[in-house]
């Protein structure tokens, strides 16, 4: 299966007042074509900063290490110029992001803000951009486009004003979309309909998603591959089964287990104790051994490498031998 | 948006009021006296008698205690009457009228002239916050803010009146040169001063907008549509951030307006600055009166513009109101 997207040994760090926060520590996966593959971490994990980096979006007092390579089609985008960036942005990898109110602009309708993208990209006239932004508000199963194209994001519910995003993302229909925390801002019931309406967009144009989310329960019937990580690092990735039915790493079992599910009746929902390490000096051996119930001596020293368990599932733990390559 | 102007201008009714009260009591209870030029023997010669000053108090409304004069006052005001000056007895509203254009020119070149400096000066300085080219815009208008008005006026007439001879240092007009030409040229210098301070404040404020604005979420979702970044800064940052300003103009009228007081002395303006001046010296109540009144109709219209205008230019505004106001 050919990959659209290869991320190789990409750390981020942010030099701050409070020291070099490192959000993004050596992470490498790649993404499969035509598939949705989410990244499932907790607040502050790197999932983010691993979304804007692909989007080419991070900026002062943000750095991208120097080894850090990232492969879009082939091409090492890493390496773009200004203007390449520019091209690529929007048309080839788009993004979604959590809270549309913000993330549009309050002063601008709906009609501009769609049709503005496609004419830095296109020489289409005015009215073939208006039309194509009614088509893309239609798709995305917004009632009476033509009118909503004139109001403002105030004027849209809020299930409403995410699925204009979607919309602006979608149009020029671009191979990589990036979905970042895409429902969480939205009532359960309207999360529902949005995952429908992107999975079904999905299928349809075999378009390749990242869904970037916390929630492993919007993740289960989205997802074909699942890349778990856990203060900055990757801990464990594989096909959605391998993560729910075999997952090898403790954080990745325990947070299957921190889902609430409604065929175990009574009981009390799990959760993990404790808090994620600080990023401004993050330990030196796995990131989770402090919350780790079966921890080793060596998970507090030393790092664990990749051990692959599987074709295509890879953890990073020393109770699955921690592959001890000394080099 | 009606319920709004009509609650907007009840507001300001009962502010006119109040103001008018308080100035009035003000001028009451300021020592001096417009009859002194009268009794005083070192002023003239010949001393009125009680009666006759009597008399002149009761025909210039100085009678009485400060209540019964502000009604007298207020009751003519209403009906157009503005009263004589007291110092040269000529109809108050004529004089200020024939000089309010002039006031008003002045103050309207200053603002415009501060707002087309300021909104580029801002915007470069949000953009490139800490670079150099901040740095220096930054330090340039800490400097506006903090330069005198009389002595940079006064510093700009040894210039280039003085020194250079390009520009005339004071009045309005040549004496006998009839031309617009000739009031700009007269006009150059004033404006200038007036507008330095307001331009200080509003590249200060038009550049911190910049950079929350540029911080905003909305300004990432335009570039990774892969808008190039200076459309970004034009098409989305320069809009929300120039919106507030409208509110900040509004409100710097009142500055603007204390500022062409001080800009007329230095320049020899024939406007209401000059007027209020010799107003003040000479204790003429009803000319006081007038004048502090027009400034306060004038600063409240400013306000009531500027509000408006900000519900017309920001979608959000416009639709609370008329959400609010059922």
């Amino acid at each position: 299966m050919s990959k659209i997207l290869q991320v190789k040994n990409l750390s981020v760090h942010f030099d701050t007042h409070a020291g070099k926060i490192q959000a993004v520590r050596d992470v490498s996966f790649g993404i499969r074509e035509k598939k949705v593959t989410a990244i499932v971490g907790e607040s502050g994990c790197g999932k983010s900063v691993t979304a804007k980096t692909i989007m080419g979006l991070i900026q002062r007092p943000g750095v991208i290490a120097e080894e850090s390579r990232i492969f879009f089609q082939g091409e090492d985008i890493l390496t773009y110029t200004e203007k390449q960036w520019e091209d690529y942005r929007g048309q080839r990898c788009s993004i979604v992001f959590q809270d549309a109110l913000t993330a549009l602009n309050p002063t601008m309708n709906i009609g501009k803000q769609i049709t503005e993208k496609i004419r830095v990209h296109r020489r289409t006239s005015r009215q073939e951009a208006w039309q194509e932004g009614i088509r893309m508000l239609e798709q995305v199963g917004i009632p009476g486009a033509a009118m909503r194209m004139r109001q403002y994001p105030h004027e849209f519910s809020g299930g409403m004003r995410q699925r204009a995003m979607i919309a602006i993302a979608l149009t020029l229909h671009p191979q990589l979309l990036i979905a970042d925390e895409p429902t969480t801002a939205l009532d359960v019931t309207i999360q529902a309909d949005i995952l429908e309406m992107m999975k079904e967009i999905q299928k349809e144009q075999g378009m390749t998603i990242i869904l970037i989310t916390h929630d492993l329960g919007i993740v289960a019937d989205f997802a074909q591959d699942i890349i778990v990580m856990y203060a900055g690092k990757i801990v464990e990735k594989g096909s959605a089964e391998d993560i729910f039915y075999h997952p090898a790493h403790p954080y990745t079992e325990a947070l299957l287990r921190a889902v609430p599910r409604l065929d175990i009746l009574g009981g009390q929902l799990e959760t993990i104790e404790g808090a994620p390490p600080n990023m401004a000096a993050p330990p030196t051996g796995c990131p989770f051994a402090d919350r780790c119930k079966k921890r080793l001596p060596v998970c507090e020293t030393r790092s664990p490498q990749e051990t692959e368990l599987a074709e295509g599932h890879q953890v990073f733990c020393w109770l699955q031998g921690g592959n001890d390559d000394d080099r | 948006m009606r319920d709004f102007i009509v609650k907007r201008l009840a507001q300001m009714a009962s502010v006119f009021v109040i103001v008018s009260m308080f100035a009035f009591s003000i001028i009451y209870f300021s020592p001096g006296d417009p009859l002194y030029l009268y009794t005083s023997p070192s002023v003239s010669t010949y001393k009125m008698s009680e009666e006759q000053l009597d008399d002149m108090r009761a025909s210039l409304g100085l009678r009485g205690n400060v209540a019964q004069r502000y009604i007298n006052w207020a009751g003519k005001m209403l009906k157009g009457d503005w009263g004589l000056s007291i110092s040269n007895h000529q109809p108050v509203k004529k004089q200020i009228l024939d000089r309010l254009p002039n006031t008003i020119g002045l103050m309207g070149a200053a603002l415009l002239l501060s707002v087309l400096i300021a909104i580029p000066l801002g915007l470069l300085a949000g953009y490139h916050k800490n670079r150099w080219i901040d740095n220096l815009i930054s330090a340039v208008s800490y400097l506006g803010i903090s330069l005198p008005a009389f002595w940079f006026g006064i510093m700009l007439i040894i210039v280039f009146s003085l020194n250079l001879g390009w520009l005339p240092s004071a009045g309005m007009r040549t004496i006998g040169v009839e031309s617009a030409l000739d009031v700009i040229r007269h006009g150059i210098l004033p404006v200038i001063v007036l507008s330095v301070n307001n331009t200080a404040v509003f590249v200060r404020y038009i550049r911190s907008n910049t950079i929350e604005q540029k911080e905003e979420e909305y300004v990432m979702t335009a570039i990774s549509k892969g808008v190039p970044k200076t459309q970004v800064l034009l098409r989305h940052v320069l809009k929300n951030c120039l919106l507030p300003i409208i509110t900040m103009v509004g409100m710097n009228f009142g500055t603007l307006i204390t500022g062409s007081f001080i800009v007329e002395s230095v320049f020899g303006w024939p406007g209401l600055g000059t007027l209020c001046m010799d107003a003040i010296n000479s204790r003429d109540y009803t000319m006081i009166m007038g004048i502090t009144m027009l400034t306060c109709i004038v600063l409240l219209i400013g306000n009531f513009l500027a509000d408006i205008l900000y519900g017309l230019a920001d979608p959000r505004i416009k639709q609370g109101k008329e959400a609010r106001n059922g």
